[in-house]
C-alpha cells in the first residue's frame, strides 16, 4: 500500500514537471509562429501581467488575505526604476534590485499593522494604502512628473544588446515570468505553501498547529510586493513611460478580477486569467469603455458559478474526457 | 480678521461634507450590521443618486422634487436587485467571496453609468439659488443648509424607525443576534432585503445633497464611498450618533488639512486617518463595551 501511494506522488510528481516543461516550451517557441509585432507586444504585457497575478495569487489564492492596493507595489518598482535612471543615470539592473528591496521593506513595514485586520477591514486597509501612494504619484511632481507621467526612461540592456523591440522583451519578460512561475509553484507545495494555505481555511487552526500565522501572512505579503515591484521596473523600462493612471485603484482591482477569474490558488491559473483581461480589450476594440463593465460582471459571475476559476472548468472538463477516454480504451481490452 | 472668516469658511464646507461622509457611513453601518458585508458599492448608490438626478431634470426636463423621488426609487430598486441576485445566493460565504462580488457589483454599477450617462462631470442646480447668506460676517450657501437640515432629518428619522417601529426593532434584533430573531419569527431575509432597500435610499441622498456642491459624475462613488467607510470605522460601525460625529470630524479635518497645509493631500487625509484607526483602534473612536450597533 505504502508502495502505490508513493508511486501515485512520483507520477503526481512527474506529471506537474511534465505540464511545466511543455508550457514553458510553448511559451518559448510562441515567437516563431507569431510574424506581426504588435501580436508579441501584447504577449509582454501579458507576462507582466502573469508576474503580477501571480504575486497577488500568493497573498489571494493561498494565504487568503485580500489587497486591493497591490498596484501601488507594481508603481513603486516602476518609479523607482524610472526614477533613479533618468535623473541619476544608475546602472538599470542595480535599481531594480534596489526598487525590489524598497518595495519588499515598505511591505514588511506596513505588513505587521495591516495583516493583523481581517477581511473587509483588510481589503479597505490595502485600498486605503493603495490610494495614499496613488496620490503621492500624483503629487510629487518634482520627482514623478506628476499626473502627465515621466519619460525618457532607458532601455534594460545586456552588453550589446538592448532590449528595445519586442521580441527581445518578449524574451526578457516571459524568462523572469517564468522564473517567477517556478519559484511560486515550488514555494505552494513546500512547507510554507501547505501553511499559507491553511491559515486560508482557518488562522485559529493554523495557529493550533504550529503556524506562525502573523509572521508568514507578512512574509508572503513582502515576497507578494517584490514580485510586483520587479514587475513594475520591467514595465518602466519596456514603456520607458509611465504616468499614475497605470497604478491606480482600477488597476488594483483588474489584478483582483485576473486572479479569480483565473482561479484562486492555480499559478496557471493566474497566467490564463492575465492572458485573458489583457488580449479582450487589445482584440475587441468595440470593448474600449465596455471592458470595466464586462471585469465586474466577470468578478461577479465568477465568484457565483465558478469559484475555482476558469482553471478549475478546464480541469474538470480535462478530467472527464480522459475518464471517458480511459472508459473507451478499457472497454476495447 | 480676514483669517478668521477664512477658518469658519473652511470649517462649514468641513462640516458640510462630514455629514455627506456621516449619511454615506450610515449605509455601510446598516448593511454590516444586518448581514456583517462591508458593501463596497455603497459608494455607488451616492453616484446614481446624482447622476440621476441630473439625468431627469437635464433630459427629461422634470421639476426638481419628482426627479429626486424617481432618483432615490431607482436607486432603491438597483440597491434591491443587487442583494436579490448577488448578495443572497451567497448567504454563508465566506468574506473573501463577499468582498469580490460587491467589488464586482461596484465596478459593473460605475462602469454602466459611464456607458449611460459619459464621462462628463455634470452639475446640479442648488436646489434654492446660489445666493449666499451672510451670517456673523461669514458666507453660507443655501444648499449647506440643505445639507444639514437634510441629514438631520434623516438621522431623527432613523433613530424612530429603528426605536419605535416593530420593523426597525425587528431589524435591530437581526443585528444583534440573526439566529435568535429568527426563531421569533422574524424572517431574517425580509431584513437584509429591508436593510440595503435603506442604505441604498440614504445613500442616494447623500448623493443628491451633495450634487450641487460638488458636481457629479459616473466615477464620484469611489471616493465618496471610502470616506462614507472612514466615518464610520471612526465610528465604530454604528448607525448612531458615533458615526455622524465620525463623519464630521473627518469632513472638519479633510477641510483645514486642505486649508492650512495643502489642497493637493486632501484626499490623503482622511486614508492615513482611515489607516491609523484601523491600525490603532479598530473598534472607533467613541465606542465604549457595548454600544448600540443599528
Amino acid at each position: 500500500m505504502p508502495e502505490r501511494l508513493q508511486l501515485k506522488i512520483m507520477t503526481k510528481e512527474k506529471r506537474q514537471i511534465i505540464i511545466f516543461l511543455v508550457f514553458a516550451l510553448a511559451i518559448l517557441i510562441a515567437p516563431f509562429f507569431l510574424q506581426g509585432s504588435y501580436f508579441l507586444n501584447v504577449l509582454v504585457f501579458v507576462g507582466i501581467n502573469t508576474m503580477l497575478a501571480v504575486a497577488l495569487n500568493l497573498l489571494l489564492g493561498y494565504a487568503g488575505q485580500i489587497s486591493l492596493g497591490h498596484a501601488a507595489f507594481f508603481g513603486l518598482g516602476a518609479y523607482i526604476s524610472g526614477i533613479l535612471t533618468t535623473r541619476f543615470s544608475l546602472d538599470p539592473w542595480l535599481v531594480i534590485i534596489l526598487a525590489a528591496v524598497c518595495a519588499a521593506a515598505l511591505a514588511f513595514v506596513i505588513g505587521f499593522p495591516i495583516l493583523k485586520l481581517k477581511g473587509h477591514y483588510l481589503a479597505m486597509a490595502t485600498l486605503g494604502f493603495g490610494i495614499i501612494m496613488y496620490i503621492i504619484f500624483n503629487e510629487t511632481v518634482g520627482w514623478t512628473g506628476g499626473p502627465s507621467g515621466l519619460s525618457g526612461i532607458p532601455n534594460l540592456h545586456i552588453g550589446p544588446w538592448i532590449f528595445d523591440n519586442d521580441l527581445y522583451n518578449y524574451y526578457l519578460i516571459w524568462i523572469i515570468t517564468i522564473i517567477v512561475m517556478l519559484l511560486s509553484i515550488n514555494l505552494s507545495q513546500s512547507r510554507i505553501g501547505r501553511a499559507l494555505r491553511a491559515i486560508h481555511d482557518s488562522e485559529v487552526a493554523a495557529r493550533v498547529m504550529g503556524v506562525n500565522a502573523r509572521v508568514l501572512k507578512v512574509q508572503i505579503f513582502t515576497v507578494s510586493a517584490l514580485i510586483s515591484a520587479v514587475a513594475g521596473s520591467l514595465y518602466a523600462h519596456t514603456m520607458s513611460f509611465i504616468s499614475p493612471v497605470s497604478f491606480g485603484f482600477n488597476f488594483s482591482v483588474e489584478l483582483v478580477t485576473m486572479v479569480v477569474v483565473g482561479g484562486l490558488g492555480s499559478i496557471y491559473g493566474s497566467f490564463l486569467g492575465a492572458a485573458l483581461l489583457t488580449m479582450l480589450p487589445e482584440f475587441l476594440r468595440v470593448f474600449q469603455d465596455l471592458d470595466i463593465v464586462i471585469y465586474g460582471l466577470m468578478l461577479i459571475l465568477m465568484t457565483m458559478f465558478m469559484p475555482g476559476g476558469l482553471i478549475s472548468g478546464i480541469q474538470s472538463m480535462a478530467e472527464s474526457a480522459y475518464a471517458k477516454l480511459k472508459g473507451k480504451t478499457s472497454s476495447n481490452a | 480678521m480676514n483669517s478668521s472668516r477664512q477658518l469658519f469658511q473652511y470649517i462649514l464646507s468641513g462640516l458640510s461634507n462630514g455629514a455627506i461622509y456621516a449619511l454615506i457611513g450610515f449605509g455601510f453601518a446598516i448593511i454590516h450590521n444586518a448581514t456583517g458585508i462591508i458593501n463596497f458599492a455603497q459608494g455607488e448608490f451616492v453616484m446614481l443618486g446624482g447622476m440621476l438626478t441630473v439625468f431627469f431634470l437635464a433630459i427629461l426636463n422634470l421639476p426638481l422634487v419628482p426627479a429626486i423621488v424617481l432618483a432615490i426609487i431607482i436607486s432603491t430598486i438597483v440597491g434591491m436587485t443587487f442583494e436579490r441576485l448577488a448578495i443572497r445566493p451567497l448567504k454563508n460565504a465566506k468574506p473573501l467571496r463577499l468582498i469580490i462580488i460587491t467589488i464586482g457589483a461596484s465596478i459593473f454599477i460605475r462602469g454602466a453609468a459611464m456607458l449611460i450617462w459619459g464621462k462628463d462631470t455634470h452639475a446640479l442646480p442648488a436646489f434654492s439659488g446660489n445666493d449666499p447668506l451672510h451670517i456673523a460676517g461669514a458666507t453660507i450657501l443655501p444648499q449647506h443648509l440643505w445639507i444639514f437640515a437634510v441629514t438631520i432629518l434623516i438621522i431623527i428619522a432613523s433613530r424612530i424607525f429603528f426605536n419605535y417601529s416593530i420593523v426597525g426593532k425587528a431589524m435591530r434584533a437581526c443585528a444583534y443576534n440573526s439566529q435568535a430573531a429568527s426563531l421569533v419569527g422574524i424572517d431574517v431575509k425580509i431584513m437584509v432585503l429591508l436593510s440595503f432597500v435603506i442604505s441604498s435610499a440614504i445613500g442616494s441622498m447623500a448623493g443628491i445633497i451633495i450634487a450641487p456642491l460638488t458636481m457629479t459624475s459616473y466615477d464620484v462613488g469611489i471616493m465618496l464611498g471610502l470616506k462614507g467607510f472612514c466615518a464610520v470605522i471612526i465610528g465604530g460601525m454604528s448607525s448612531g450618533l458615533g458615526t455622524l460625529l465620525g463623519g464630521l470630524l473627518l469632513g472638519l479635518l479633510e477641510a483645514l488639512g486642505a486649508g492650512f497645509i495643502s489642497a493637493s493631500y486632501k484626499d490623503a487625509i482622511a486614508f492615513i486617518i482611515l489607516l491609523l484607526i484601523l491600525i490603532i483602534r479598530p473598534e472607533g473612536l467613541f465606542k465604549k463595551k457595548e454600544m448600540e450597533r443599528v
